[in-house]
């Protein structure tokens, strides 16, 4: 705040990275709209856009509807089952599916409820004709309620969790069964969550693309994110490409506005795991009413995951990693991750700077407020635009020029990058508001700055959720599809595009080994991005 | 020799809501209390004197130097807060080494120097601790350790007791007091306690709402009963 050239030159350095943000969503936008002008604009909001319009909003709802159902009493009888034996491992496992891949999740459902899988398998066994079909609305929902009900039910959990534990001596005392205790005491605490919770869920489904892709079919089960992609790379169609980023950007717009003022999303609390002691939940009846619903969400999220790891465990993994299109993938999705978490941290970290600088004066002008509130608007505004729309810009734009895939890395670290800001945002922005608040005057006052500030006081305070934000960043651009898929092409491979390309042509084997591979590295990165968040920073203060 | 530690000669800071203004002297070689009700200017008074803040107007002189356009850093004062005055992942040594060289570059004389000082607030062989395994009094000690390195003549100490419990604040306070004896600084001291106003200072500068109403020795501070503002801060009503 005090050293008047080295502020100047992180102001400078935050003005331009919000400028590049808002260049590369605005060449997109004025590539997109330029476009539009050259079709006529007839026949664009035709019945097949109202047709994926539908779609789009109908799985999107019923996603939403059954994650929360089935979420209820799983959250339920965590809380009220608070000490069985592995409990924490189940708590464990509902925070797995927010790590994966959507396309490796994909191959795991594929692997549990295709037609060859798990299930078919039985049921045919049993002597059953019709198999259930993954491909279509069944298949998106399972794969919806696979990523968003482990989600809800922990989020949940963490509501039912915050109830004073004087709740749970006062209720068996006066005398109320498990009906009456979810009535007064759980359910007021889960309802007032719901809204925040709901339209997360909402959220997430409304603008999924990787798992409509892999698990949709056809025009009739297609999301808008989908048709875009299908516009650009299949019929080649600009317009219609247009039209539907159009109706998508409006839809995300809508609900960003619907989450903001009517249910700001929950509090990502996570749960402690900490047991708290509760009197009810003994009963026979209750106990067996909890297992039986742990043991379905136990199978529901676990069987797939447990199928990746058998079958890719099946797979010839040793000559997988030997073949050129393997190294080629890792080196691509590698450089990838690294360049665009690099890229993410570092823009995110000198936004948030020069935000906080912009308001430090007793009286900021006009400018500096406009400057700040830009700053802290356009974190939130990227999750406005998907990839596949911001990509479908691009596409357009460089067309023009030639060959798309020369410029394809350099777009896709982008997209990436911008992708992971807002969360990158929410890891960065309360550390260092909490360091600067601690750190920023007595470093002053003592005349520690620029450099030896960065190595004696920012850097060590600020690593780990510097490390945590990287390798969350890393984690999303090494799972992604959207970007890639538009752009993808014989040099542009990255694993996800490796393994579409590989599911696409029926090698399952060689799918399942990927999937595994690169589910791990994901979990990985994402269990050392949300490491140590329930912990207090720094202990005591000092 | 009666020189002039510090000086605010038409000081204006202006918030959105409030207009504050400084006017003061402060000999060398004192120990001054600054009392004044919570939003009366106390802080800010002490964010303009070690540079926090820019005043709109006014001059701010210490030892006779202008002040204007000098980073905190570079102004002959050392701060201690409240709280927060150590970095919590450093060790107490590199905490007080920081105020011989920001750049952490030290010594064995250096090194010496820190363990001396260290020694003189009680806390010797604390060096390789980390803050948050001291107690709040051992913390504030360790801060007075490093402005104790730093040797600037003019020490802000913005309620350093606040978060003590009274064994420990009067303990504090001797220590301070013995400390002011030893190197001849002038201290300012912001406080709500008339017992700290009574045992340490030699007189008070009083606030009240942005405005400092009064400078006045001990003995003839204590015996005011003409302001409302010191009447309920010495509890005579």
């Amino acid at each position: 705040m005090f050293g008047a050239t080295e502020n100047r030159m992180t102001t400078a350095a935050g003005a331009l990275s919000l400028g590049g943000i808002l260049l590369f969503v605005g060449l997109a936008a004025i590539a997109l709209l330029a476009q539009s002008r050259g079709g006529d604009a007839g026949p664009l909001f035709d019945a097949y856009l109202w047709r994926v319009t539908r779609f789009t909003l109908l799985q999107a709802s019923l996603s939403t509807l059954i994650s929360i159902l089935f979420a209820i009493p799983v959250a339920r009888a965590l809380a009220r089952q608070a000490s069985f034996p592995g409990r924490i491992w189940v708590l464990r496992l509902m925070a797995l599916p927010l790590g994966l891949p959507a396309l490796v999740a994909a191959l795991g459902l594929i692997e549990v409820w295709g037609r060859q899988g798990l299930l078919n398998t039985a049921l045919a066994a049993a002597g059953l004709a019709q198999p259930i079909s993954v491909y279509g609305l069944f298949g998106i929902l399972t794969a919806h309620v696979f990523f968003n009900m482990p989600l809800a039910a922990r989020l949940m959990l963490t509501g039912i969790e915050r109830i004073p534990a004087e709740y749970w001596r006062t209720s068996p005392n006066l005398g109320m069964g498990p009906l009456a205790t979810f009535r007064f005491i759980e359910w007021p605490a889960i309802r007032g969550l719901l809204p925040g919770i709901a339209g997360l869920i909402f959220m997430l489904c409304a603008t999924s693309f990787t798992l409509v892709l892999t698990l949709g079919g056809g025009p009739a089960a297609s999301t808008i994110e989908v048709a875009i992609y299908q516009a650009l790379r299949f019929d080649f169609d600009p317009p219609r490409a247009i039209a539907l980023s159009g109706l998508q950007v409006a839809l995300t717009g809508a609900l960003l506005i619907l989450l903001k003022f009517v249910a700001p999303p929950p509090e990502e609390g996570e749960t402690t795991g900490r047991a708290i002691r509760r009197f009810d939940g003994a009963s026979g009846l209750s106990r067996l009413f909890d297992r039986i619903w742990l043991a379905l969400a136990i199978a529901f999220v676990g069987v797939p995951l447990a199928a990746i790891a058998y079958s890719g465990a099946k797979a010839d993994l040793l000559r997988l990693v030997r073949e050129p299109a393997f190294h080629h993938a890792l080196a691509m999705s590698t450089m990838i991750a690294l360049l665009s978490a690099t890229v993410s941290v570092v823009m995110t970290a000198l936004m948030i700077r020069a935000e906080r600088l912009a308001l430090a004066p007793r009286r900021p002008r006009t400018a500096a407020r406009l400057f700040a509130g830009a700053i802290d608007a356009s974190t939130s505004f990227i999750l406005l635009v998907p990839p596949v729309v911001l990509g479908a810009g691009w596409f357009l734009l460089l067309t023009p020029l030639g060959d798309v895939a020369r410029f394809a890395p350099a777009v896709v670290i982008a997209i990436n990058a911008l992708m992971a800001l807002p969360f990158v945002y929410r890891v960065l922005a309360p550390a260092m508001a909490t360091h600067a608040v601690r750190t920023e005057r007595l470093a002053a006052s003592l005349g520690i700055g620029g450099f030896h500030r960065l190595r004696w006081i920012d850097w060590p305070a600020l690593r780990r959720p510097l490390l945590m934000a990287f390798s969350f960043a890393m984690a999303l651009s090494l799972g992604d599809l959207g970007a890639v898929a538009l752009f993808g092409s014989e040099e542009m491979v990255t694993l996800p595009f490796l393994l579409y390309s590989r599911m696409a042509s029926y090698r399952t084997a060689d799918a399942a080994g990927l999937a595994l591979m690169l589910g791990l590295v994901c979990l990985i990165l994402t269990v050392l991005g949300t490491a140590g968040e329930e912990k207090p920073s720094e202990g005591r203060s000092a | 020799m009666s020189s002039t530690a510090l000086s605010l000669k038409g000081v204006e800071v202006r918030f959105e809501t409030a207009t504050l203004l400084f006017d003061c002297e402060v000999p060398a070689g004192r120990i001054v209390a600054v009392a004044g009700a919570s939003g009366s200017g106390k802080s800010t008074l002490f964010n303009v004197i070690a540079g926090f803040e820019q005043p709109e107007r006014g001059d701010v002189r210490i030892l006779g130097e202008d002040m204007a356009g000098r980073l905190p850093g570079e102004r002959p004062v050392s701060v201690i807060f409240q709280e927060h005055n150590l970095f919590a992942h450093l060790d107490v040594a590199a905490n007080v080494g920081l105020g011989i060289s920001p750049a952490l570059r030290l010594g064995p004389a250096e090194r010496a120097q820190v363990e001396a000082a260290l020694a003189r607030v009680g806390l010797a062989g604390f060096g390789g601790r980390l803050p948050p395994t001291l107690s709040g009094g051992e913390r504030q000690r360790v801060a007075l350790a490093r402005a104790m390195v730093r040797h600037r003549p003019l020490l802000l100490l913005d309620e350093p007791f606040a978060a003590l419990d009274p064994g420990m604040r009067s303990e504090m306070r001797n220590l301070i007091g013995d400390l002011h004896e030893e190197e001849g600084n002038t201290i300012l001291m912001i406080t709500h306690h008339p017992d700290d106003v009574k045992m340490l200072a030699d007189s008070v500068l009083f606030l009240d709402q942005g405005r400092i109403v009064a400078h006045d020795d001990i003995a003839h501070f204590l015996e005011r009963r003409d302001l409302a503002a010191i009447n309920r801060f010495l509890g005579n009503e």
